[in-house]
């Protein structure tokens, strides 16, 4: 009786080196039963073997899963001054990227009755509206005699369209996923990116409604539609480089929500939307240079070129380049450093 | 490898108060406020942060965590545990200090973060894994499991808004039930869905834990946590105030929350119906009649109900419900026997008084919840208040009786063998002095 009673105290030491590491059986010490001798002898092996290989049971986890090899490490620590942009990071997030963005578009056709139908009327219906006004009734002319007011303003619209849902859905899109942003972490990046690229789907569909257009008025693209993306991209990263700014301050200051549609409408009047700007090229050239400080001047005017061959850029596109990196880079680095207290304001 | 997977050290986070009131929430505001700086800078001259107050949400927290633990971190509501949290899963910064985390970490402070209503079941899984940081392959690849563990079966294709809410919070956790990172932070999630769920979610986390994984695991259920952790970490005004095995720090929480709250409950507002019955104190007393507790499970306990009968009526019928921290334990009312020995409640003041027998209860907190109702017509007061107490086990003679029992109750019941000797005190009783629990018999 007394040995039996010495194993079983040796066999519960031993199973303490055992558990160590694991998680505690709630039940507590009375579990340890021994029907018979051989039993505990088993035991004490296993325990002896676990207590060997330091206590903890590398051999039951996987030991794949626990290769010591690419580790990560991360060092969390208050933050000060201006943050590096962390591009590389916003890279490993490509794939949320990708599913927010989806998200957004599938959501909003989700949302409405008339779902795609919206990407086609909506460019439409302004085209037609603004043909009334500016054209029919305001005798606003196209930039060339031979090319119909319609496909000029159509041609106008496109990029702009892209440019105004891009800023509206990227500059608001921080407040609006506050959900996110205080309880998951990624990239804050991801979000106005998202915003941005989820206006994509639309331009495309209008992309469609244009080909359309140039067919039923007899207009051939030219091949210069082969520059396109470059100006689409332009459009795109003026937009990001705004709403940058927009969305971080929109955090700290909701009255940017307010003032953006405001501003894009605006906007829309500086730019070439409807109407040439063969009359600006006229102007003395510092008048010329202040208008093109506009990138939409430039993304217009490159669109209408591709598609329809009119006034190809000139030298004042580096203006609008200088301007779109300077706020597009300064957009980084000032949401990159407004960042840390999103999470804390929002 | 390092051997600890989270390191913290002096970890710390400053709110601004006063400054979240000040703090300029419009555009114009802010530019008045902009022009107006210079000046008021002049006439602080000095005391840069004078007019701002601020608020450590935490501070000074240091502790280690080993690869492969299970920590549970406990604490009151404001304690600073979600802000701990919060800067571990790298959604604030912390304002002083530092943390070193080794390992690949998934966080999940919420369950369904990023669901969107308007997408089925299928899109949100993607949406979600996605968020909480799964790639897309990995997603496929366990996309029949999460449906499987979620039960929402055939509409898997139909918007999530058209969900009861059960529903949603299975499909919400089953995916974030198969996050697998090597360090999974974990935020009260287990609050929500009914019972049975809840259980499986904590199954899959145990099996989670089982599997070598750290486990950093915020919870306010008592019982989740000594069923999860091994440590326990609990933290009060943002500062670490215990770190230890769970069951030490656990209980001292819990002894510190009842010692806190009001176990004697003299109603000042009674409960009831104005016109028939009414509940005016509810009293829960050791037998020396002293409240308060902690209780000692060998003793027993008395529930004293103040009542006042505004109006006679033969189906009154008072009680109580014994609830632990995990649901009910037993009803009582005390119309319960004999109807020959049932209480009388007369018109007037009238205290009803219930023992509860020594050796019954288990170890832990308990409530008490006082009902009235008339038989078989209405319920008078049913579940609007509620007492609590703390139980320490100490019944049993058995020098094997040291853990809690599982169950809600835990009775010291007669054994006798029917072709032994009689029981002797044996030699066992020379007991180990190991305190922590063995694995299960291998083999």
């Amino acid at each position: 009786m007394l040995s039996l009673a010495r194993r079983r105290r040796d066999g519960l030491r031993a199973a303490t080196l055992y558990s160590r590491g694991r998680k505690q059986s709630p039940i507590g010490v009375r579990d340890a039963h021994f029907s018979s001798h051989d039993q505990i002898r088993l035991h004490h092996a296993a325990c002896q073997a676990a207590a060997t290989d330091g206590g903890r049971l590398t051999t039951v986890t996987s030991p794949a899963e626990r290769a010591p090899a690419e580790v990560p490490t991360l060092v969390i620590q208050p933050s000060t001054g201006w943050a590096k942009l962390g591009l590389r990071e916003l890279w490993r997030y490509r794939e949320l990227l990708f599913f927010l963005t989806w998200r957004d578009v599938l959501i909003r056709y989700k949302q409405a009755v008339l779902g795609v139908a919206w990407a086609v009327l909506n460019p439409v219906l302004t085209m037609v509206v603004f043909t009334l006004v500016f054209n029919r009734l305001l005798g606003v002319q196209s930039s060339s005699p031979d090319l119909p007011y319609e496909v000029f303003l159509y041609a106008g619209l496109l990029p702009w369209q892209l440019f105004a849902g891009a800023l509206g859905r990227s500059g608001t899109s921080l407040v609006g996923n506050a959900g996110l942003i205080t309880k998951v972490y990624f990239p804050r990046l991801v979000i106005p990116t998202t915003g941005v690229l989820a206006t994509l789907p639309d331009f495309l569909i209008s992309c469609g409604v244009l080909a359309i257009l140039m067919a039923l008025y007899g207009v051939a693209p030219t091949w210069q539609i082969v520059f396109l993306p470059l100006f689409v991209l332009l459009a795109l990263v003026t937009a990001l480089g705004v709403s940058l700014w927009l969305s971080a301050l929109n955090v700290l200051y909701r009255d940017v929500q307010y003032i953006i549609p405001f501003v894009v409408q605006l906007w829309m009047f500086l730019s070439p939307v409807f109407y040439p700007t063969t009359k600006i090229d006229t102007y003395p050239g510092w008048a010329q240079l202040i208008y093109n400080l506009n990138p939409m001047t430039v993304v217009i005017g490159g669109f209408r070129w591709a598609l329809l061959g009119q006034q190809s850029p000139n030298q004042l596109l580096w203006v609008s380049a200088v301007m779109v990196l300077v706020v597009f880079v300064g957009g980084l680095y000032y949401f990159r450093r407004m960042e840390r207290v999103f999470a804390d304001v929002v | 490898m390092p051997d600890y997977a989270i390191s913290i050290s002096d970890l710390g986070k400053r709110y601004k108060i006063g400054a979240a009131a000040e703090r300029a929430t419009s555009l114009r505001e802010a530019i008045t406020r902009a022009a107006a700086a210079p000046v008021r800078r002049l006439r602080h001259a000095g005391s840069s942060t004078g007019h701002v107050s601020t608020m450590w949400a935490l501070r000074d927290v240091s502790f280690d965590v080993e690869a492969g633990q299970v920590i549970g971190i406990i604490g009151r509501n404001g304690a600073g545990k979600s802000t701990l949290l919060k800067i571990l899963s790298r959604i604030t910064l912390p304002t002083t200090g530092r943390a070193e985390i080794h390992g690949r970490v998934g966080s999940l402070l919420e369950v369904g973060t990023g669901f969107h209503q308007e997408l089925s079941g299928r899109e949100n899984i993607y949406l979600n894994g996605a968020i909480l940081g799964m790639s897309r392959s990995e997603i496929g690849r366990k996309f029949d499991a999460i449906v499987a563990f979620s039960e929402i079966g055939e509409f898997l294709d139909t918007p999530v808004k058209r969900y009861s809410s059960g529903m949603f919070v299975r499909l919400a956790f089953a995916v974030a039930a198969h996050l697998e990172p090597e360090i999974l932070l974990v935020d009260e999630v287990l609050a929500v869905g009914d019972l049975s769920f809840q259980r499986k979610c904590l199954g899959q986390m145990e099996e989670i834990a089982g599997t070598g994984r750290t486990v950093f695991f915020v919870s306010h259920n008592m019982n989740a946590v000594r069923g999860l952790c091994t440590r326990c970490v609990q933290i009060d005004g943002g500062r670490l105030v215990a770190d230890g095995p769970t069951e030490d720090v656990v209980r001292n929480y819990i002894v510190e929350q009842t010692t806190d709250s009001a176990t004697r409950l003299d109603l000042a507002r009674p409960i009831g119906k104005d016109d028939e019955l009414l509940i005016t104190g509810l009293h829960v007393l050791d037998p020396r009649g002293k409240a308060g507790g902690p209780f000692h499970s060998k003793e027993e306990l008395t529930v004293e109900i103040d009542v006042r009968i505004l109006r006679a009526n033969e189906g009154f019928q008072v009680g109580f419900d014994l609830v632990s921290a995990n649901g009910l334990a037993f009803r009582s009312w005390h119309t319960d026997g004999d109807p020959e020995g049932w209480p009388r409640l007369p018109v007037g003041e009238s205290t009803l008084r219930c023992t509860i027998p020594a050796g019954v209860l288990n170890e832990g907190s308990y409530g008490v919840i006082p009902k009235a109702d008339v038989y078989r017509s209405h319920w008078i007061v049913n579940g609007d208040d509620s007492v609590w107490f703390e139980v320490i086990k100490d019944h049993s003679e058995s020098p094997f009786f040291w853990t809690r029992n599982p169950g809600p109750i835990a009775p010291v019941l007669e054994w006798t063998s029917l072709t032994g000797e009689p029981a002797t005190k044996a030699a066992l009783v020379d007991r180990p002095a190991v305190r922590e629990a063995p694995a299960p018999p291998a083999g």
